[in-house]
């Protein structure tokens, strides 16, 4: 158990490592990025000041390893535009994105299970069909579209929820639901699978068998062996949050990281960029890696493999 | 054991005769996926105007159905006064080209990738399994913003940015059904006999995938639609003024309260094509591959 700890944490910082290193090359791949930060008139010292002052005289992979040590010792560098260290910037977003991804994350198992579940146990019933057309909606919504056209109907039509920014509860209702949806289809869509796999198996037949209700055989003894399914996709789900963010966020004027992201590309502020993601990516492999960690205690054959 | 007619009344009997009709041949999802394949193909004989021609006279003119439309544009025209149906029309050639490209380079990279990693076993299947997990953990949105912002907006940046994030999903399931093919005894049959490794990869293992090939390529065709909208959306995809339908909703945005059409119509060519194309790939997963029923 804890060889398969320790290679799982190896593989995770591997992955953080290659997915900072493209960005890293990718945002050098450009040149000369005193090209992009001094305009204006300069002298040639003022040129080799500032490329001694950020390491530029250096070969790019020490450069790369330069900005990888001071980034595990929680130094990013310092945002251009902002002239404030890119870190601060990072940690004032992510508490909003956190909070709505985490309520987005709850809701798309509190909507999806049931749903999974209730079109599985009452198949061709109109909550099957109910079920099933909200997934297939739901899986192919485009996110961006979906946010307009909620901020179109609930917003500019009846004007009962707000279209953007951070606020009180009736602000995360339609970001919500924005990101949400697709993630609740993927669930409804495993549930009811997994569901009508176990709901045949011997083990229910058996419960039923020795006289257990229905709502124990269903919640008890098929949704707990079916909830495997919903629960290694939900690695999948923080992944395309974490994605889904830079969208969501985006159209809603939500003040996180997502949104962070997409400005600092858009003004090419590097060491923000970089530094985004890293979190972003940071945040999806410590939860894969956690993920991973609670299935190999729940199921041993993982471990062996 | 009931004899035949008697299992055939019960089938009738039973409430599901719609779900089991729609399962038999999707005929709306086809259809759909045709009407946008002749709209590709066809887009300069078929469209009213010019997708690209803009009269400032005509900026934000109304559908057909409203009162005071001149029903010069039938799904009226943008901010720019270019006709929304025209460049919808000729956004299906840019969702074509997108997915066609990154799912053949998928297919090739991630299939070769996936049965080798399957056949060989050992530390190259390590290998090439972490690189897929690396992929999924990559964040290829932000990705494809920084290439843009160091490249420029560029058709074939775009697609090789779309291919590699497409590779994983075969190399993965492709692994996983070479694992199990290269245990039947005609592979091991083949090996007796002398064939080479690729002779058995190429002749044996290959034609075993080449249903979950079919079925995940179909399925993962809607997603590389939605990812070159959602970058078209953020301004890093399709370069502008060729119309993409991510961008042309990204046009609308500003115009939501007074315009609804201009971000309307195009969000809804992108839904109803994407539901078309899972519908069409869920229907041949269960008639190819019922083994993968199980993944999303």
């Amino acid at each position: 158990m804890l060889l398969f700890v320790i290679r799982r944490a190896l593989y995770t910082i591997f992955s953080l490592i290659a997915a900072t290193a493209i960005v890293f090359f990718l945002s050098r791949a450009q040149g000369d990025p005193r090209n992009v930060l001094i305009t204006g008139y300069f002298s040639q010292e003022i040129w080799e000041a500032w490329g001694e002052s950020m390491g530029l005289d250096k070969p790019l992979i020490v450069q790369y390893l330069i900005w990888l040590k001071n980034a595990c010792l929680g130094d990013f560098g310092t945002s251009i535009n902002a002239a404030r260290p890119a870190r601060d910037l990072i940690m004032d977003r992510i508490p909003a994105t956190l909070q709505l991804a985490g309520v987005s994350w709850i809701l798309s198992f509190v909507i999806g299970i049931p749903l999974g579940v209730l079109s599985a146990v009452r198949r061709a019933s109109f909550w099957d069909y109910f079920a099933r057309i909200f997934a297939l909606i739901g899986q192919a919504l485009p996110p961006f579209w979906l946010g307009l056209m909620l901020i179109l109907i609930f917003s500019v039509q009846f004007d009962l929820f707000p279209a953007g920014t951070r606020g009180g509860p009736l602000h995360y209702v339609l970001p919500c639901i924005t990101l949400a949806w697709t993630a609740a289809s993927g669930n409804v869509r495993l549930m009811r699978s997994a569901m009508l796999e176990v709901l045949d198996s011997e083990f229910v037949k058996l419960a039923r068998a020795k006289g257990a209700g229905n709502s124990r055989v269903i919640w008890k003894h098929a949704a707990r062996n079916a909830l495997i399914a919903p629960l290694t996709y939900s690695g999948l789900i923080l992944a395309a949050f974490m994605a889904g963010t830079v969208v969501t966020e985006t159209v809603f004027a939500w003040p996180g990281i997502g949104r962070l992201a997409v400005d600092s590309v858009m003004q090419t502020d590097f060491p923000v960029m970089t530094g985004v993601v890293l979190m972003l990516t940071a945040i999806y492999l410590v939860v894969a890696f956690a993920i991973d960690i609670c299935y190999a205690l729940i199921d041993p054959r993982i471990r062996i493999s | 054991m009931a004899s035949p007619s008697l299992i055939i009344e019960e089938l009738q009997k039973q409430p599901n005769w719609f779900a089991r009709k729609m399962r038999d041949l999707p005929v709306v999802p086809i259809a759909i996926l045709s009407i946008i394949l002749f709209a590709a193909i066809f887009a300069p004989l078929i469209s009213p105007h010019d997708p690209e021609f803009m009269t400032l006279a005509d900026r934000n003119a109304k559908p057909f159905w409203y009162d005071n439309s001149t029903g010069k544009f039938p799904l009226g025209a943008d901010a720019l006064g270019r006709d929304i149906l025209s460049r919808i029309i000729y956004g299906t050639r840019i969702s074509l080209l997108v997915s066609f490209v990154a799912i053949v380079t998928g297919v090739v990279i991630g299939g070769t990738l996936g049965m080798i990693a399957g056949y060989l076993g050992s530390h190259i299947d390590e290998f090439i399994m972490r690189l897929c997990d690396i992929s999924l953990a990559i964040p290829y949105i932000l990705i494809a913003l920084v290439a843009v912002i160091i490249f420029g907006q560029s058709i074939p940046v775009l697609l090789a940015i779309l291919a590699f994030s497409t590779w994983s999903a075969f190399a993965r399931q492709i692994r996983g059904e070479t694992l199990v093919l290269k245990e039947l005894d005609y592979v091991a049959l083949a090996k007796v006999a002398g064939a080479s490794q690729f002779r058995i990869l190429v002749r044996h293992i290959f034609p075993g995938v080449v249903n979950t090939i079919i079925v995940i390529a179909t399925l993962r065709v809607g997603a590389v639609i939605m990812f070159e909208a959602i970058l078209s959306y953020l301004g890093a995809g399709i370069p502008p003024p060729t119309p993409s339908w991510g961008s042309m909703v990204s046009d609308g945005r500003d115009y939501l309260p007074t315009a609804w059409w201009i971000a309307f119509f195009p969000g809804l060519a992108i839904f109803l094509t994407v539901t078309a194309l899972n519908f069409l790939g869920d229907w041949l997963r269960d008639k190819l591959d019922p083994r993968l029923r199980q993944s999303v």
